[in-house]
């Protein structure tokens, strides 16, 4: 039940590159420790979905992902990668096959970006020029200009472009696999957000299987298909997917770690593209005035998308500001208040509420307009969600034998 | 003095040149096998206080000392000279090594392992290259060193300018005397000077513009 629920709102149109992750028993002590760092974690990641390791500090999440690329080996237990034991081949030709992607990027200084997302390309004997296309592939894929970044020096960036490109070096051998420790721990908040989407845009496309260790549980919600909430000594505290977590925690554990508000964190979950967007009138930039004011008043709106010739918002004037000139004008632009169709609901409000209106403009692909959004339409969204996740969660209760 | 000079400039230029090689070829071997110990060092963490230790009781043992208590084992010669002046060339390297390898950021090594990158590749593609200004920051101070090393081991009739000197003190008060003292010490000067220059060159083309300062 669950997996369809998360194939259907997470997934994208590329096909599942990811593989299957299952681990078995696996325990991790260390001599000396009395308890067990990992006492007996058994887990089945399905391929192509992100799952997200989240508690408290010293709980075990890191010591288990690195137990994935053998960064550190188990005292006992299976880890299997498609049904493929990972002790079955050396550490380092595993690694080379599993993508890991650590704090702040960890790009090595000293190398160029290319050379550094080429890293594990040339390991794999990979030749010159098949590593300098990937090279472009992958830093036109995270949004940075390959023609501008490829010959810069890690130093030469800004935090959020270094982490870019950490996540372009995890990608680049294309693994099915991809670890992620605390990836996005070390940027500030705005950018922080910028590259969860990102982050998720780019899983559409390629839909591997995604293993991230956060503290974060807004972070956890936001990107995770399924979130995996350790207590110490990597007991599973709850298994499932964000809406089934917030609608229905297991325990006194996992309430207070996802903490109060787990409505307004529903928030993060949802995107504009979930929500019935309301059309406005628009108008386009040079068009005469008075028609333009005509088919506004028809409609009923006080105000009027003005409109470029490639069908992006340029401004957003009251009727008043436009009866002034004869013709429609691509002014003023302050009021404009736009925001990404794939924006999550959260930012969403968080955009509306420091701008002027209830309101926003969306815009799709090359900021194309699409309609509007507004308050009433984000809190009956959010109703519906709770209702129909307190029906889930009734239905599987009443599904399990007692 | 000029007459000095010219009517040996060949010779004059010899010796330049020997007591150039040796303090090379010296600086050379030496950094070869200061990097080798401080891999080791870094990899092994209890070889860390003998190290240091080592090297700072090295650098207040006189080089005159060393070689008198070289000279019953290779006897009179260039061996000893190259052995004496190898000696002082490791430690400013050794020191410097065992500080850049230790000062690697820990978590580029953890990311170059979970990379898949073996020990000799972190080795030789993370941890050298990024401990690498340090590094040569040793090696100038060690090639400067070396130059007046090299001018006490011709004591042992080792190569290079060094003779000139002591030709001078043994014949304090003699005719050319000064010429002869004034020729070494100027010298070694000059090429010392010219090594710098080159070593300064070699960082350029080495260090990596990523972790160059300024």
């Amino acid at each position: 039940m669950t997996t369809n629920q998360t194939a259907e709102s997470n997934s994208g149109t590329g096909e599942i590159s990811g593989a299957e992750l299952r681990l078995e028993n696996v325990v991790k002590s260390y001599p000396g420790q009395k308890a067990a760092a990992v006492e007996s974690l058994s887990l089945h990641i399905p391929a192509g979905e992100i799952v997200m390791f989240v508690g408290p500090s010293g709980c075990g999440k890191t010591t288990s992902l690195k137990m994935i690329n053998r960064l550190i080996e188990p005292t006992s237990g299976t880890i299997s990668i498609d049904g493929k034991d990972i002790r079955g081949e050396n550490g380092n030709s595993l690694r080379r096959k599993i993508g890991y992607v650590i704090q702040g990027g960890s790009l090595f200084p000293h190398m160029t970006v290319a050379t550094n997302i080429g890293s594990v390309p040339k390991m794999l004997g990979w030749d010159k020029k098949r590593i300098a296309e990937r090279v472009d592939e992958l830093l036109d894929l995270v949004g940075l200009d390959p023609n501008r970044y490829r010959h810069r020096y890690p130093r030469e960036l800004s935090g959020g472009q270094q982490q870019r490109v950490g996540v372009a070096r995890g990608l680049a051998a294309d693994p099915p696999v991809i670890l992620m420790d605390e990836p996005f721990g070390a940027v500030d908040p705005i950018t922080r957000q910028r590259l969860q989407d990102e982050l998720l845009s780019i899983q559409r496309e390629l839909r591997k299987t995604i293993v991230c260790v956060t503290h974060d549980i807004d972070e956890a919600i936001k990107l995770g298909d399924r979130i995996l909430i350790l207590q110490e000594g990597a007991n599973i505290a709850q298994y499932d997917t964000p809406e089934n977590i917030l609608a229905a925690p297991a325990n006194d554990f996992v309430a207070d770690f996802v903490g109060a508000g787990s409505t307004l964190k529903q928030l993060s979950l949802a995107r504009i593209d979930d929500i019935d967007l309301r059309t406005a009138t628009t108008a386009i930039v040079g068009e005469s005035s008075a028609e333009a004011i005509r088919r506004a008043e028809a409609a009923g709106d006080e105000m009027l998308i003005v409109l470029d010739d490639r069908n992006r918002p340029v401004a957003w004037p009251w009727l008043r500001q436009i009866r002034a000139h004869e013709k429609v004008r691509g002014e003023p632009r302050e009021n404009l208040v736009t925001l990404d169709h794939r924006a999550t609901l959260n930012d969403s409000l968080d955009t509306m509420l420091t701008s002027t209106y209830s309101s926003a403009i969306v815009t799709g692909d090359r900021d194309s307009y699409l309609g509007v959004i507004d308050f009433h339409a984000v809190t009956e969204h959010m109703r519906a969600a709770e209702r129909s996740a307190a029906e889930q969660v009734e239905k599987s209760a009443e599904g399990e034998p007692t | 003095m000029w007459e000095f000079i010219s009517e040996r400039w060949q010779y004059i230029l010899y010796s330049a040149f020997q007591h150039a090689n040796l303090v090379f070829q010296a600086v050379f071997f030496g950094t070869l096998i200061a990097v080798a110990i401080a891999v080791l060092v870094t990899k092994f963490g209890w070889l860390d206080p003998i190290a240091n230790t080592l090297s700072a009781v090295g650098l207040t043992l006189p080089s005159f000392a060393l070689v008198g208590l070289l000279l019953p084992l290779t006897k009179i010669g260039a061996t000893t000279a190259f052995i004496c002046v190898l000696f002082y060339a490791i430690l400013p390297v050794l020191r410097n090594a065992i500080v850049g390898l230790q000062g690697v950021d820990k978590a580029l090594l953890e990311s170059a392992k979970g990379m898949g990158m073996g020990e000799l590749s972190v080795l030789l593609r993370v941890r050298i290259p990024l401990a690498w200004p340090v590094i040569h920051a040793g090696v100038r101070t060690s090639m400067q060193m070396s130059m007046g090393i090299a001018a006490i081991a011709a004591y042992v009739l080792g190569p290079g300018l060094g003779a000139y000197i002591f030709t001078g003190l043994a014949q304090a008060g003699g005719a050319n005397a000064v010429n002869y003292a004034l020729v070494g010490t100027v010298g070694i000067v000059i090429i010392a000077m010219f090594a710098d220059l080159l070593m300064l060159l070699l960082g350029r083309l080495t260090i990596s513009k990523g972790i160059r300062v300024a």
